[in-house]
């Protein structure tokens, strides 16, 4: 990051201490706090910096459209065999979006967590005194924008392969769902890569983390969509206070995360 | 890098019998030989004492297995989230409230498996299935697959401080995770499931005989609780000492194995295995 050697360190945000619970008090103060014109960057700065960063990354490596992209079609290919019966898809096809979007979620944060240790680049932010809260909330808006990106690519492919329709009147609703579903598992998705980020054999543990706590989205977002596009007769209204519910998980785990970050990833 | 505060090990009575090398004292002799009476007394009234019940017949003496371990295993994940904070926000990090988070949380893991395992045995004998869609299961049971997930993050390696830290935010975590997944679940289960009405505790006119049993199990499977969580504390704090003086000790043995060859030879051994193994404990 170019805005390293020019920042003042007595003037950054303190290393937040986990024995301290001053700094716990208000996280969501400290995220909007506005930094004096030509201080260091404040936190939504280094975030869209740490976001942007990841997506250059992506773009470059392009392993989300050469990779997880592919593997997410091929998932959705062989629900299909399992599921032998085009009434049977049509029905759980909504659920089947979102779970191939949980089995690409799980690659996607390896992923994004194995481009920061590689070079110790987790490691040199945290030296540099970049605030965790910051750097938790640039991997989570870098990994929602890729996340969206695929859920959208599967829903396309549901009304391709499943035979869904998206009617008109679903649309917000289903834009809205997209979002805060979105939000919630990439929360989730941050936290526990931080926690498996650049060590050995910890690859494994974050589908065991992950899944149990990303349930809820599972069950929402699942119920919204089958909301929004018509599925077995469910209608639009039925759809919003699953949105609710997603809503609520996305903040409940983005604060939570934000909060554990730090800690997680001190080592 | 001291991670065992020794005069907490002292009070949990690490030091205190070293020649039995056990991890028994008075108090938890006495708290063992408590939980096997009560035990005994669960049997005895869970399988004789107490009448089968009007409908479930005899299958309603699992309840008295079920329904204890799964209110003894949410204590003991309470436990685990109060230690967990207490570790994290207090001035004094003491691995002590570090080790009883994760000793409570081995616990009651192995009760809420108890509890699913014997559910699933009740279900099979009163419903005719050993599983339903049901929110009460069905968190239960990511509840189980949850704090199977904290216990793997406390065996991930690295120092105790990092372990303690690590662990204290999952447990917390899971405090925040737990009553999301409940709530969604039990939303999803209202509006998909108008038919099934699975009322787990059917009969609330429970005969006299039957709460008293139930009682017994809730006592004797909170003795045992404590009986384990006071034994598996200790049996950790003693791995994190030899932990901590494992290389003492190995570094110790190497060097009176080379005085032992330097005695026996009558030269000094060539090898200046002292200086090596010192750097690498250095390192």
């Amino acid at each position: 990051m170019s805005t390293e050697p020019t920042r003042d360190p007595a003037a950054t945000e303190p290393i937040r201490d986990p024995s301290s619970t001053e700094p716990v008090r208000d996280p969501a103060a400290t995220h909007v706090t506005a930094r004096p014109a030509g201080g260091p960057p404040g936190a939504w700065r280094i975030a869209l910096l740490v976001a942007s960063k990841d997506l250059r990354i992506e773009v470059h490596s392009r392993v989300l459209t050469n990779q997880v992209l592919p593997f997410a079609g091929v998932t959705m290919v062989i629900f299909a065999f399992a599921l032998d019966a085009d009434s049977v898809l049509q029905r759980v096809a909504p659920g089947l979006v979102w779970l191939a979007t949980m089995f690409s979620l799980l690659v996607l944060v390896q992923r994004a967590f194995a481009v920061e240790a590689e070079d110790g680049a987790l490691d040199a932010m945290r030296v540099a005194g970049v605030d965790a809260r910051a750097i938790y909330l640039g991997k989570l808006l870098g990994l929602g924008v890729q996340l969206l990106v695929l859920e959208v690519v599967l829903l396309f492919a549901a009304v391709v392969l499943y035979s869904q329709t998206v009617p008109l009147e679903g649309v917000v609703l289903l834009v809205t769902t997209l979002i805060s579903a979105t939000c919630g598992l990439a929360a989730v998705g941050t936290l526990y890569g931080g926690l498996a980020a650049g060590f050995r054999g910890r690859e494994t543990l974050l589908p065991l983390l992950t899944l149990p706590a990303v349930a809820p989205v599972l069950i929402g977002a699942t119920r919204a969509v089958e909301a929004a596009l018509g599925t077995a007769g469910a209608v639009v209204s039925d759809g919003w206070p699953w949105v609710g519910l997603l809503v609520v998980f996305a903040v409940a785990f983005g604060v939570g995360g934000s909060l554990a970050f730090g800690p997680l990833i001190d080592e | 890098m001291t991670t065992i505060d020794p005069a907490r090990s002292t009070r949990e009575g690490v030091h205190e019998q070293p020649a039995r090398g056990g991890t028994g004292t008075r108090g938890t002799r006495i708290l063992g030989i408590a939980t096997i009476v009560a035990m005994g007394w669960l049997v005895a009234f869970g399988l004789g004492f107490s009448p089968a019940d009007r409908d479930q017949q005899e299958s309603v003496r699992i309840l008295y297995v079920h329904v204890p371990t799964i209110w003894i295993a949410y204590l003991a994940f309470t436990v685990t989230a109060i230690a967990s904070g207490l570790y994290l926000f207090t001035k004094k990090k003491s691995l002590g409230w570090d080790r009883l988070a994760g000793a409570s949380a081995e616990v009651g893991t192995v009760f809420v498996a108890v509890t699913l395992v014997v559910g699933a045995l009740w279900g099979r004998l009163t419903w005719g299935v050993f599983w339903q869609w049901d929110a009460r299961l069905t968190t239960t049971a990511l509840l189980f697959v949850t704090y199977v997930g904290y216990l793997a993050v406390r065996r991930l390696g690295g120092s105790h401080e990092q372990r303690a830290r690590r662990s204290a935010v999952i447990g917390l975590i899971a405090v925040l995770e737990i009553p999301l997944v409940h709530w969604s679940v039990r939303l999803w289960r209202s509006l998909h499931q108008e038919a099934t009405v699975l009322d787990t505790d059917g009969d609330i006119d429970m005969d006299g005989l039957m709460l008293f049993s139930l009682f017994v199990g809730v006592v004797a499977f909170s003795l045992l609780y404590a009986w384990l969580v006071l034994h598996r504390t200790r049996v950790m704090a003693m791995e994190d000492l030899m932990d901590d003086r494992g290389l003492d000790l190995a570094l110790e043995a190497r060097r009176s194995e080379g005085r032992r060859s330097e005695r026996r030879t009558g030269t000094p051994d060539p090898r200046p295995a002292g200086d090596t193994i010192d750097k690498d404990g250095a390192r």
